[in-house]
């Protein structure tokens, strides 16, 4: 092996960020002086390109062996992926233990989340459990208290159920305008799994419940014991006790080794390592249905219980991290969800609300899981500003961010399903605004 | 909403199946996991609802609160509950939730006193969940009362009998979501597709602006 032929190969991520519209947009653009610099957040690096690699040349990787099977046990993504990771607004919290990072959406395609990129939210950081020592509890109002190990869990009957997961605060930080330049940050407290677990309803059924059951409590085993009331007839319903993501165990900051899934409610019930549920006749007002999760109204009184996360959608490409590169024909892609039903339908304007047009949907549309949908659209360099809007089963459709701050005003945090704004400018640079 | 069969009817449908034999999953007890101790449910079970449930007996004074609040408390929250840098005010706010920037303290927000005791006991100190006694959570809750004016003397000691005589001033503010009702009109619309609006729209605000991004590896400092 040459030194050259080394370079060849790895030619590799360079250490500056995306340039607008580089050499690969035709036509005369230029980069607009300091907009390079909005996006160093999270958009892709450039790769430099080596000539050698091209055709009518034979790149080196098509004439050595790569790496043998037993180079990587467990695999990672490719070296010119590593942008593609959670990240983190330092400011937000006084603690990276009690804190928050975000999904990348912008990289993502389909609608399934990749287990390593799926956004955290911890409350007293991610523990590590062994699971032979793990338990999960079950009393109160019950006719027989039970305690599992996570075998006998597993001997009750399985279910497959894919469903997103959004933080209550998602797009928290938009409510007074637009503030985060980017799609992770203003949409990434979303991700999208498919869990394996057991009916929560089947382990009640063990214990047996008292006829004045109402309300149950779900408790972690982590340091913050975190605790959530959730009326008795979801927990019947459709709530999964999970032990498996995406085929694997549960990554330890989703809560490994269990976890309750709460389909379409606020991902703050869906409690990890979860280790004790107790039955009751009323709810226990825990920090976190009070304190928090609790949504401010401008007459200063509060609404609670605001368990169900309302139809919303984002694009997720463009975005300020994604912005377009070429002119001619380029592909909108975007988000849909709601945690009453399935997504139905989700309309896109490129015109700031103009003209819309039904967006195309495709591949599987579940209840209460992300759906991807697909605009195919010609560019020629014009400003877009871009909105999506979804509807669902239960015919609701999404609000404006200015319909929602009416009911509501701006001090509520929580709940903001408001549709978004793009902004595409004429060199493809894209920005988080609010339009008229 | 899918709704548990009553307690009749799971009778019967085991009825059913032991006489005729039908496989019903439904009200079948599989025998699996261990019936659990009522020590062991005790020493699990820390919850406290604001009924009283789940107090533990003991006792703790505002005074010997205020002690412990600053040796256990006071580097994060502050030694009156202020607040230092990003971690939670715990007292002031009074009156400011209708302001354009309200403070959302235990005084001023919290709907129940029976949350301070089962939070503390359960998370606090921060990075030392779980290891005061019951009588320190007591001293700590009547503290944090005292500062936010709901106990008003110095000399009060807080207790499991005494505990539910406590009213929180926020405690009537909450009401259950009514988004179906006050947000109805977002339901059931038909959305304008063509020709939607005259005027092209205006950008009203925008991020970078702000420029309070992150980037991969600094957070600008704000607030």
């Amino acid at each position: 092996m040459t030194d050259q032929s080394k370079t060849d190969d790895d030619a590799g991520v360079a250490a500056g960020r995306r340039r607008f519209l580089g050499g690969a947009l035709a036509g005369g653009l230029s980069l607009a002086a300091g907009g390079a610099a909005a996006q160093d957040k999270g958009a892709e690096p450039v790769l430099k390109s080596n000539p050698r690699n091209l055709p009518p040349n034979v790149p080196r990787w098509s004439k050595v062996l790569g790496d043998g099977v037993a180079a990587h046990p467990y695999g990672t993504p490719s070296k010119f992926e590593k942008h593609v990771v959670r990240r983190d607004v330092e400011w937000l919290t006084a603690s990276r233990e009690s804190s928050v990072n975000f999904t990348p959406l912008h990289e993502l395609d389909g609608i399934i989340t990749p287990n390593g990129l799926c956004f955290e939210r911890h409350h007293g950081g991610a523990t590590e459990i062994n699971p032979i020592d793990h338990r999960l509890m079950i009393h109160g109002l019950v006719d027989k208290p039970l305690l599992f190990t996570m075998d006998d869990i597993k001997r009750f009957p399985r279910v497959n159920r894919i469903h997103f997961l959004e933080c209550a605060a998602n797009s928290g930080m938009e409510w007074r305008g637009a503030q985060l330049n980017g799609c992770q940050f203003t949409h990434g407290m979303v991700h999208n799994v498919m869990y394996t677990g057991v009916l929560l309803r089947d382990i009640l059924n063990e214990a047996g419940l008292k006829p004045n059951a109402k309300w149950i409590q779900m408790e972690g085993a982590d340091s913050a014991g975190m605790n959530r009331s959730l009326p008795l007839a979801k927990a019947l319903e459709d709530a999964i006790v999970a032990f498996k993501m995406n085929g694997e165990a549960l990554r330890t900051e989703q809560g490994y080794p269990l976890r309750i899934v709460i389909p379409g409610w606020e991902g703050n019930l869906w409690v990890k390592w979860l280790r004790r549920i107790e039955v009751g006749d009323q709810p226990w007002l825990a920090r976190e249905e009070t304190a928090k999760y609790t949504d401010l109204m401008t007459d200063g009184r509060s609404r609670r219980y605001t368990f169900f996360m309302d139809a919303k959608s984002v694009v997720t490409n463009p975005a300020p991290e994604a912005p377009l590169k070429y002119k001619g024909r380029n592909v909108l892609s975007g988000l849909a969800w709601s945690g009453r039903g399935k997504v139905t339908r989700v309309d896109v304007t490129l015109d700031g609300g103009r003209n819309w047009q039904e967006a195309r949907i495709d591949g599987l549309v579940l209840e209460k899981s992300l759906t991807r949908f697909y605009v195919d659209f010609d560019w020629q360099g014009q400003e877009l500003m871009i909105q999506s809007r979804a509807h669902d089963t239960t015919g609701y459709v999404q609000p404006t961010k200015e319909e929602l701050r009416k009911v509501r005003g701006v001090n509520s945090i929580y709940h903001n399903n408001g549709i978004q704004t793009w902004l595409v400018r004429a060199n493809g640079e894209t920005e988080n605004v609010e339009i008229s | 909403m899918w709704k548990f069969p009553d307690r009749a009817l799971q009778v019967l449908f085991v009825g059913l199946a032991l006489v005729i034999g039908v496989p019903t999953a439904m009200a079948q007890k599989t025998g699996i996991g261990r019936e659990v101790t009522p020590a062991e449910i005790k020493a699990w079970d820390i919850s406290v609802r604001p009924d009283g449930k789940g107090l533990p007996p003991g006792k703790g004074s505002v005074k010997e609160g205020e002690e412990l609040f600053i040796a256990q408390c006071a580097a994060c929250h502050g030694d009156f509950g202020e607040g230092r840098d990003r971690w939670p005010a715990l007292a002031g706010g009074h009156g400011s939730l209708k302001h354009d920037r309200p403070d959302k303290t235990v005084g001023s927000f919290w709907p129940a006193a029976s949350t301070l005791f089962d939070y503390i006991k359960r998370a606090m100190p921060f990075g030392n969940a779980q290891s005061l006694s019951n009588d320190e959570i007591y001293a700590l809750t009547a503290y944090l009362l005292h500062i936010n004016e709901i106990i008003k003397s110095p000399d009060f000691e807080l207790d499991n009998k005494n505990f539910t005589t406590i009213k929180m001033p926020n405690a009537d503010a909450f009401y259950d979501d009514d988004r179906e009702a006050t947000e109805k009109h977002f339901w059931n619309r038909k959305p304008c597709m063509k020709d939607c609006r005259k005027a092209p729209a205006n950008v009203l605000n925008r991020a970078q602006a702000l420029d309070v991004t992150p980037t991969d590896k600094t957070g600008p400092k704000v607030d």
